[in-house]
């Protein structure tokens, strides 16, 4: 048999004498996340919610939620009546049943026509700018309820399906959690027993500390920041609200068994589970060519069959007053229907969906005139709609943060909260 | 008890440890050059600025730390311990300028370096993304084949603009007609009238973004929609050919063509197109070039070939050149001079104009041979500075929305490719797998995990090897750091444990490989304390035998020095 390998200078008796009588104890082991539970009942607890339904692409809504029939840009589809007082799209049956919990503001009104920036833009209240990464709506609200969620282990900002955008200056700490619609988080099992892995971490806390110790910028912290979040989310119960197929048959089914469905559905699973925001991504809107065949035949049954579910799921369970449900794209497109039977990129007059948290539903808010191509009514933008889901959220508007250069910055850029939602 | 035992065990560790060497700092000095002008002038126009701003530099980073920097940026991947032993035991004073030179020059180490820079371009080209959807246009193999070829004859970088920019023939390798330049624009031109193509092209090689303007004029900048739909036109004779896997309509691969082009009015002698201004009117345009050059306006390609006229006076463009440069240096700082490094002009102007108008004509006097701009970068003052902040410059920061000053080097996570081609050299491992085209495979199909697309029309697309969960549970959990921390005979700890080093070395050996550094006294104590409890069986009070409990701490050390910010980050 090999030796075992002696500490170079060491008395190998001497050595073996401490080897025998050192327990595994002897690494000061690090415990698992759980240090923020003791002073859990001492906080208010603000148990609301968000979920955006994030559309990739820049989704048509004058074919879908402010239809122009008539119209030389109206294109083919038909209004149909709803349980709110407002019309929809004829290919949105089952979510018609729903509108009483949802608002369509119909009068948005933004400036950012390229997927980048409009992305940019509609989830952060910010255009893109050169010296600042603003947080995202996730970040935002994931930094101003974690306090009162001390229970929580999964990670407070997740996104379903996409990639939503970043934490900007309120650093990686609050960057989405991205995952897949299957449930399943990749490389969650760890391949050894628990004390072994816990001497491990203590034996790389070392060496994480040394070099954030060089003093040698944000990312040295940002990263041992992670692994802290890391190693609680590996060991957390909290975990299983990612496994959808633990959801009956007739649920799932409910919710479509396409990855947008089992995308939403895990959405009200982890509203349940705590999470303050999820981004749930349905990609395939950015329709230059062959629009209402796509729309009616691929997209919106998809929409309708998981959008609905999710309202109708969430108010039966009771949690609808406590959630935020968004709807929304980067832009939404032309109503001039192109040589290709496409809408091309527009922001200048579209619709956005909101309801639950309190927020009226059955209702539409502001106009666009009779071909769609310009707002009557009093302008909304994307603070707007950020100000007055934090409204709903219970979040104050006077909240203001820091950037690191030292620059404040009002929560939702300072938008302004839509009234007709709250009166 | 055991733990009285184990601080006594703890002192004797400290004690025997306390005349080990430490890793020694470079003393400061003033810059070299090297006797190479442009680094001369790199280093003048910097001082300039941190003289300007009060700024003082850091201390010059360690000789490991600009060794693992340098074998990072140029071949992507972090040196072997062989290799950092090479550098640092040298005591040649022109050392540094003599591993850039044999980096970029030595053969051992082309087909790293054709590699290295062939990912890196395939992500400006094609995004990470681009050629793994069903049925694309794009074939990735083909495009990586044309790269790397490039890269290893080390063709000079406007020939390479002009190929992909002008390329016809087919995309796929071992088809007749095989041009893998093509992969470029084979998913862009035949959509939305080309829309793709003109954005990618102008933005890629001309660092100008136009695809704003292709609706309204630019809210920024001076492009208008007119110049974007001229732009525009240089494209409209090119097609991307389906073809298909016999007998079926999946999609095999695809053959860039130009045919003549009729115009939107009909007339391909006089061969316009039509764009639609805000307020509804249509106005035509032809091909003008950025800077106002008119072409012919035929649509025949055999009178006019649009996309090569447009080859010509993209070489010809200073915009090129500096767009390079910038492209460059940020690959190598983390920052260019401009943010974002593709969209100059006057809109957005750039951190140190003397020096980027200068790097660009110097790329085009030396005939564009990249490798000497690498060379005059690396060799530069701010390359090698160490990472750490002091009094003097913690105003330095780009992340505050300063602009960057590179008065200290900024600290950067490798890239996925990085970290997968470093686990390779580290453990040994690439030694033993397949074919070339084999390990790409698998390296390619390892990186999709990361990627996020977002189903737009422009490509969009985002990683989730960004240093947040994922990637921290692929570096805990995953397949990759298990193999490389995997103690079967042959394996890369299986060999050191089996070597005739002492345990120490061991160790040291294992920092080297990941750290390029020592460890610390407190590291050292750590790392025998993980002997002790692998030697009694972890918390499970039985007894394994001394090998493989040795064996079974040298992974748990491994495992700590590659999980480590350290390690993953360029510093």
């Amino acid at each position: 048999m090999k030796n075992f390998a002696t500490p170079h200078g060491m008395n190998r008796r001497h050595f073996m004498s401490h080897l025998a009588g050192a327990s595994a104890m002897a690494i000061p082991a690090l415990t698992m996340g759980h240090t923020l539970q003791t002073h859990a009942q001492e906080l208010k607890r603000n148990r609301k919610s968000a979920i955006m339904l994030w559309m990739s692409g820049g989704p048509s809504t004058m074919d879908i939620w402010d239809l122009k029939p008539g119209a030389n840009t109206g294109g083919e589809f038909k209004p149909i009546s709803t349980s709110g007082d407002v019309q929809i799209s004829e290919h949105m049956p089952m979510m018609a049943k729903q509108m009483h919990n949802a608002a369509i503001i119909r009068s948005m009104s933004t400036s950012e026509a390229d997927h980048g920036r409009g992305r940019y833009y509609m989830h952060t209240g910010y255009k893109p700018v050169l010296n600042m990464e603003h947080p995202s709506y996730g970040a935002v609200i994931a930094h101003e309820t974690f306090d009162q969620r001390p229970e929580l282990e999964v990670p407070p900002f997740v996104t379903v399906g996409g990639g939503s955008e970043g934490p900007g200056f309120l650093g990686m700490a609050w960057a989405p959690f991205a995952v897949n619609s299957n449930g399943q988080i990749r490389n969650l099992q760890m391949g050894m027993e628990e004390h072994r892995l816990m001497q491990r971490m203590a034996a790389l806390d070392l060496v994480e500390k040394g070099f954030v110790s060089q003093n040698r910028g944000q990312a040295a912290e940002d990263h041992q920041n992670i692994l802290k979040k890391t190693l609680a989310l590996m060991t957390s119960e909290q975990m299983k609200a990612f496994r959808v197929a633990e959801e009956p048959q007739e649920v799932q089914e409910r919710y479509g068994m396409d990855s947008f469905g089992k995308g939403c559905l895990m959405a009200r699973r982890l509203v349940e589970a705590g999470v303050p925001f999820i981004e749930v991504d349905l990609g395939g809107w950015d329709m230059h060519t062959d629009i209402f065949n796509t729309l009616s035949n691929q997209r919106l049954p998809v929409l309708d069959r998981a959008m609905s579910a999710l309202f109708e799921d969430l108010e039966q369970r009771g949690l609808l007053e406590d959630t935020a449900v968004m709807w929304m794209g980067e832009f939404s497109r032309t109503p001039r229907i192109n040589g290709n039977t496409g809408r091309d990129h527009w922001a200048r007059s579209w619709s956005v969906v909101v309801g639950g948290a309190g927020m009226n539903g059955g209702i539409a808010v502001g106009k666009t005139n009779e071909d769609g191509t310009r707002v009557d009514t009093e302008p909304y933008t994307s603070q707007d709609v950020m100000a007055s889901v934090c409204k709903s959220l219970g979040i104050s508007l006077e909240t203001t943060f820091t950037s690191k250069s030292g620059r404040p910055m009002k929560i939702a850029n300072s938008g302004k909260v839509i009234k007709e939602l709250f009166a | 008890m055991a733990e009285r035992l184990c601080s006594q065990l703890l002192a004797l560790v400290a004690l025997m440890l306390a005349t080990s060497p430490l890793t020694v700092l470079s003393a400061p000095r003033g810059p070299n050059d090297f006797g190479i002008p442009q680094v001369a002038k790199i280093n003048e126009e910097l001082r300039k600025t941190w003289d300007a701003y009060e700024l003082k530099p850091s201390q010059a980073a360690t000789e490991s730390e600009w060794c693992r920097r340098v074998y990072l940026d140029i071949i992507g991947r972090i040196p072997s311990v062989d290799e950092l032993q090479e550098f640092t035991k040298n005591r040649s004073a022109t050392k540094k300028a003599d591993l850039v030179g044999k980096l970029l020059y030595d053969d051992k180490y082309t087909e790293e370096y054709a590699r290295n820079w062939t990912t890196v371009w395939t992500t400006v080209l094609i995004g990470r993304a681009g050629g793994t959807e069903r049925n694309s246009l794009t074939n990735r193999e083909g495009m990586q084949k044309y790269l790397r070829d490039g890269f290893a004859r080390n063709k000079p970088y406007n020939e390479m603009v002009d190929e992909l920019v002008t390329a016809t023939g087919s995309n796929r390798p071992g088809a007749e007609n095989f041009n893998g330049a093509v992969n470029f624009l084979a998913m862009k031109v035949n959509d939305e009238k080309g829309t793709q193509a003109t954005a990618d092209t102008a933005k890629i090689f001309l660092g100008l973004q136009v695809q704003c303007t292709q609706c309204h004029n630019h809210p920024f900048n001076d492009w208008e929609q007119q110049k974007f739909w001229e732009f525009n036109a240089f494209f409209r004779q090119t097609r991307a050919l389906r073809q298909f896997t016999p007998g079926t309509r999946d999609i095999l691969g695809s053959e860039l063509v130009d045919q003549d082009f009729a115009g939107e009015g009909g007339t391909p002698s006089d061969a316009e197109i039509y764009y639609e201004l805000r307020n509804g009117l249509l106005k035509a345009a032809y091909p003008v070039f950025v800077d106002e050059t008119e072409i012919g306006k035929s649509g025949f390609v055999n009178e006019v070939n649009r996309r090569d006229k447009l080859g010509e006076l993209i070489q010809q463009s200073e915009y090129m050149d500096m767009c390079v440069a910038n492209r460059y240096w940020s690959h190598f700082f983390g920052y260019g001079f401009t943010k974002p490094i593709d969209d100059m002009g006057p809109h957005n102007p750039a951190s140190h104009p003397e020096l980027l108008e200068y790097l660009g004509q110097q790329v085009r006097e030396h005939s564009y041979n990249l490798k000497e701009l690498i060379r005059w970068i690396t060799l530069s003052e701010a390359y090698s500075l160490t990472s750490r902040v002091t009094k003097a410059n913690e105003k330095d920061d780009p992340l505050l929305g300063e602009t960057p000053k590179f008065t200290h080097f900024y600290l950067r996570q490798m890239q996925a490719e990085e970290l997968y081609e470093s686990l390779l050299v580290a453990t040994r491992a690439a030694e033993t797998s397949g074919s070339y085209e084999a390990q790409e495979r698998s390296k390619s199909q390892w990186l999709s995990q990361f990627v996020l697309a977002f189903g737009t029309d422009d490509g969009g697309e985002s990683t989730t090897f960004n240093g947040t969960i994922p990637q921290a549970l692929m570096m805990f959990n995953g397949e990759l750091i298990k193999n490389a921390t995997d103690a079967k005979k042959g394996s890369f700890l299986w060999n050191i444990a089996n070597s005739n080093m002492k345990p120490q070395q061991q160790i040291d050996y294992l920092f080297q490989a990941g750290l390029a550094r020592q460890p610390t006294k407190d590291e050292l104590a750590i790392t025998y304390q993980l002997f002790v409890a692998r030697a009694t069986g972890g918390g499970n009070k039985k007894t394994i035998d001394t090998a493989a409990a040795s064996m079974a701490a040298l992974q748990d050390i491994w495992w700590a020095v590659l999980n480590s910010n350290e390690f993953i980050i360029n510093h």
